[in-house]
């Protein structure tokens, strides 16, 4: 929580309706989004009850299970969903581009889910069928296992700051709009939708209330209502297992298909609406460089996994969980930045805490050179005098996303003596002016231009060094076992209850 | 003096049942020790899904049955044949020999239910020196809350073995690869807390000290994606210290009520406005996170509505601390003049106010 959000919170109470966050979407948005809703039963691990998906708002595919606790059926559903999400990411590698001398596939799938639960429903599903057997005891379809490896790549790609491989809605739709309700009200997608795009001529407020309930909007899944279960679903399943010939059993499923389906659409066409919704925001300028690293993620594993049909380790060994770890860190730092570079307002938080400052060049000093080296450096000196709380002290590096290639150094700062604002910030400029000492027309801030500068830099990005996985020191538990499918806790997993 | 409390309680509750405390209503008074809204309405064992849907406001509560069946399943079966599927869990996590393992229900007294007289029970089985006894299920154990001791419905196990006690609880949530939800783990930490902290009472009671309860509960749940159960240790010291300072927050009852109109009745028979009007005379604090633990928080939430609280504690903290969403807009616009403690707050505000203006124009 910052103060920008606070004011835009109360901002958005007082016009009974939500503001924008950001100026620019720091997502990418695909074209052809695969969304997916799924419900799960109360009270399992991970015992789906339906889903529907698809990449077409018209058509969605609905996969219902009549009885989640029963082991057949389960599989069942997720050899159905296989086809749909392998059909989906095959499509994605139909054709390759180069970028930067490597071919990589033009397009990467995109996973849209209504919130965070839609991701931890991925991850698990992932979980439980990716050790699957496709032989022996308790076989499942062949595609089953290779699911469980794509639903878990999607569901770990959400731990990367930056990456649109998957999208939780709501964490999104939070991103860049402001509601007047708390964030725990904003958890639920319609009440949340409801801020931002009220429907029926409703204020915000009223469209939410209403969002809260769950007879007129059914919660956005994985969980599902508890009056529903125990009012309609519970006699369904009953009646499912109840009827005695094939004719009664197809009866009871498509009712529960008709019923299941009344729950999940709702959600299904919100999850659209709120699509085109971040799709009509601008896009930041870096969120093409973004799509291409997630685009190059995707290429790396289909090759990958096509010498090494393997799956993802249930814990990651010492190396793995040290590596990925060192590049989630460089990816947030990178984000982070790019987005203040990107979006006034997301700068606006550092001109807030006093990393950044934006104001009027007063004093300029454009052909200033030092000499005091063996050779005689163009080093123009600015004055910006700013009325943002700066907390840079003397020495400190920023930069300007107007000049990104220019590095300023604060070498002096001045205030008024009862310490309110405005500050004057004097600024020794290098690089980006040309070879002569005497700068390019245009690549020294003139009189009177306004500025931000801030002093946010993404770490030179030189890849730190890990022991390979056989050499992991004894300090992190010594080398990992290798991998062999046939080993016993292996068929512990291939085996283990799914109920 | 205690007779003329029960009395006006029970004049509070009307004629419906009393419904008893257990450890998730205690954590659920403890996480907003500031409420005397609550406080009263637990003390007098008001059944407030029913208020609040007399009032207009419900919101569902409700439990799926499949989450109920799935857990008291798992719960038979760790149970089942005198706990024999939880003792090889504790031999094999405890590292224990258990050559000869008793299992007591404490669940009634020769047929009779009453809460004084199976906490009685309890407590002389369980601090026996003869041939003691190793698993005690439902014991009946008592806490002293806001000033009053209240009954715990009971819904644990206590093992002893050598003079140490260890609550269990059985939790049908699964842990896979060895992790849980965090959220889920974290109640019942804090549950199993409330046991720790009121058997130790019952013990002390005793004379026996307090480090002869463990410090480290065992939480059992089902491994993976399957029925069989596998026990853990959960260190609770951190949730123990909350709880202790939470409940020696909480203000005594006695005190709550003499703030309150003496005819006060939350009486359900009573016509809905009547009741309203009795249950704005006690004062609530209410935040978002009550929505997710109390059964009234709606009508709070509409009783506090233009307050900056109502959209989160850090929310309202950024605000400076104002109570309303007028007067920080009105901050925030540079129309009204701040007060010396906002004068901080009111910078940050305003600042942040024309940086939206400046990017967003009209759409700020």
């Amino acid at each position: 929580m910052s103060a920008l959000t606070a004011v835009a919170k109360v901002r958005a109470y007082e016009l009974g309706r939500a503001v924008p966050l950001a100026t620019r979407r720091h997502v990418h948005v695909s074209d052809r989004p695969l969304v997916f809703v799924p419900l799960s039963m109360a009270g399992e691990a991970n015992a789906p009850l339906g889903c529907l998906i698809g990449t077409d708002e018209a058509q969605p595919r609905v996969l219902v299970v009549q009885d989640p606790r029963n082991r057949t059926q389960r599989f069942a559903f997720a050899a159905q969903l296989a086809e749909i999400v392998l059909a989906y990411v095959d499509g994605c590698t139909v054709s390759m581009v180069e970028e930067r001398g490597k071919s990589v596939f033009a397009d990467a799938p995109q996973l849209v889910v209504a919130n965070p639960g839609g991701v931890e429903f991925t991850r698990l599903l992932g979980r439980s069928t990716r050790f699957r057997r496709t032989e022996g005891e308790w076989p499942v379809a062949p595609t089953v296992p290779v699911l469980g490896r794509w639903l878990t790549w999607f569901a770990e790609s959400t731990e990367k700051p930056g990456a649109s491989t998957v999208l939780a809605l709501t964490t999104v739709l939070c991103r860049h709009w402001a509601t007047g309700q708390s964030a725990l009200e904003d958890a639920n997608l319609a009440a949340l939708m409801g801020w931002i795009a009220p429907w029926d001529g409703l204020t915000g407020p009223c469209a939410a209330e209403q969002a809260e309930d769950p007879a007129i909007w059914p919660p956005a899944g994985p969980a599902t209502d508890p009056d529903f279960d125990n009012g309609v679903l519970a006699k369904l399943i009953a009646a499912y297992d109840r009827a005695l010939d094939d004719t009664a059993k197809s009866t009871a499923m498509l009712r529960m298909l008709a019923v299941l389906r009344e729950q999940m659409q709702p959600t299904w066409h919100l999850m659209w609406k709120a699509i085109a919704l971040l799709r009509a925001i601008p896009p930041a300028s870096t969120v093409e460089k973004r799509w291409l690293r997630d685009r190059q993620d995707f290429t790396a594993i289909v090759e990958y996994w096509r010498d090494n049909p393997i799956p993802q380790a249930r814990v990651d060994n010492a190396v793995r969980a040290a590596q990925r770890l060192d590049r989630l860190e460089r990816a947030l730092d990178e984000v982070t930045v790019d987005a203040a570079m990107d979006d006034e307002l997301a700068m606006a938080e550092f001109r807030l805490s006093g990393e950044a400052f934006q104001g009027s060049v007063v004093a300029c000093d454009p052909v200033r050179t030092d000499g005091t080296g063996t050779r005689r450096k163009l080093r123009p000196h600015i004055v910006v005098a700013t009325a943002d709380p700066l907390r840079l002290e003397e020495g400190a590096t920023v930069r300007s996303s107007a000049r990104p290639a220019q590095e300023a150094t604060v070498v002096g700062v001045e205030r008024s003596a009862d310490l309110t604002w405005p500050a004057r910030v004097t600024l020794e400029l290098r690089n980006g002016m040309g070879r002569r000492l005497i700068p390019e027309p245009g690549t020294v801030p003139e009189l009177g231009e306004r500025l931000c500068y801030a002093a946010l830099e993404t770490k030179f990005a030189i890849n730190a060094t890990f022991p390979k996985r056989e050499e992991t020191p004894w300090t992190h538990g010594g080398p990992p076992p290798p991998y062999e499918p046939e080993q016993q806790s292996t068929m512990d997993i291939a085996t283990e209850d799914w109920s | 003096m205690t007779d003329g409390l029960d009395e006006r309680l029970r004049r509070i509750r009307g004629d419906s049942p009393e419904k008893r405390h257990n450890a998730r209503t205690i954590s659920a008074l403890t996480s907003n020790p500031g409420c005397n809204r609550r406080a009263i309405m637990d003390a007098a064992g008001i059944d407030k899904p029913t208020l609040a849907q007399h009032i207009g406001f419900p919101l569902p509560f409700g439990q799926s049955q499949f989450a109920i069946v799935r857990g008291n399943i798992f719960e038979a079966q760790v149970k089942a044949d005198g706990c024999a599927e939880l003792i090889t869990l504790l031999r094999e996590h405890l590292k224990l020999s258990l050559p000869e393992v008793s299992y007591e229900d404490l669940n009634e007294v020769g047929g009779n239910d009453d809460n004084r007289l199976r906490h009685r029970d309890t407590r002389t089985r369980l601090c026996r020196q003869e041939e003691p006894g190793t698993l005690f299920d439902h014991p009946m154990l008592t806490l002293t809350v806001a000033g009053r001791d209240v009954f715990l419905e009971p819904d644990l196990i206590c093992f002893q073995i050598k003079g140490k006690y260890h609550i269990v609880e059985i939790k049908s949530f699964a842990v896979i690869d060895g992790q849980a939800d965090g959220s889920k783990v974290a109640a019942a930490a804090i549950q199993s807390a409330v046991y720790v902290i009121a058997l130790r009472n019952l013990l002390a009671s005793r004379s026996i000290p307090a480090d002869a309860v463990s410090d480290d509960v065992i939480l059992v749940t089902p491994k993976d994606f399957s029925n069989r159960p596998v026990a853990t240790f959960v260190d609770v010291r951190k949730q123990l210290t909350v709880l202790r300072r939470q409940l020696s927050r909480l203000t005594s009852i006695d005190a709550l009520l003499s703030l309150v109109p003496e005819r006060l009745s939350l009486d359900v028979a009573r016509p809905a406005a009547a009741v309203v009007e009795d249950l704005r005379s006690i004062e609530a604090r209410y935040m978002p996170e009550c929505l997710n633990t109390c059964e009234l928080a709606r009508f709070c939430r509409h009783e506090c509505r233009g307050t900056t609280r109502a959209m989160g504690r850090d929310v309202a903290e950024e605000l400076g601390s104002v109570e309303t969403v007028d007067t920080a807009l009105q901050l925030a616009r540079g129309t009204l003049p701040p007060a010396p403690e906002q004068v901080e707050a009111t910078r940050m505000l305003r600042l942040a106010w024309s940086m939206r203006q400046e990017s967003l124009g009209s759409a700020a």
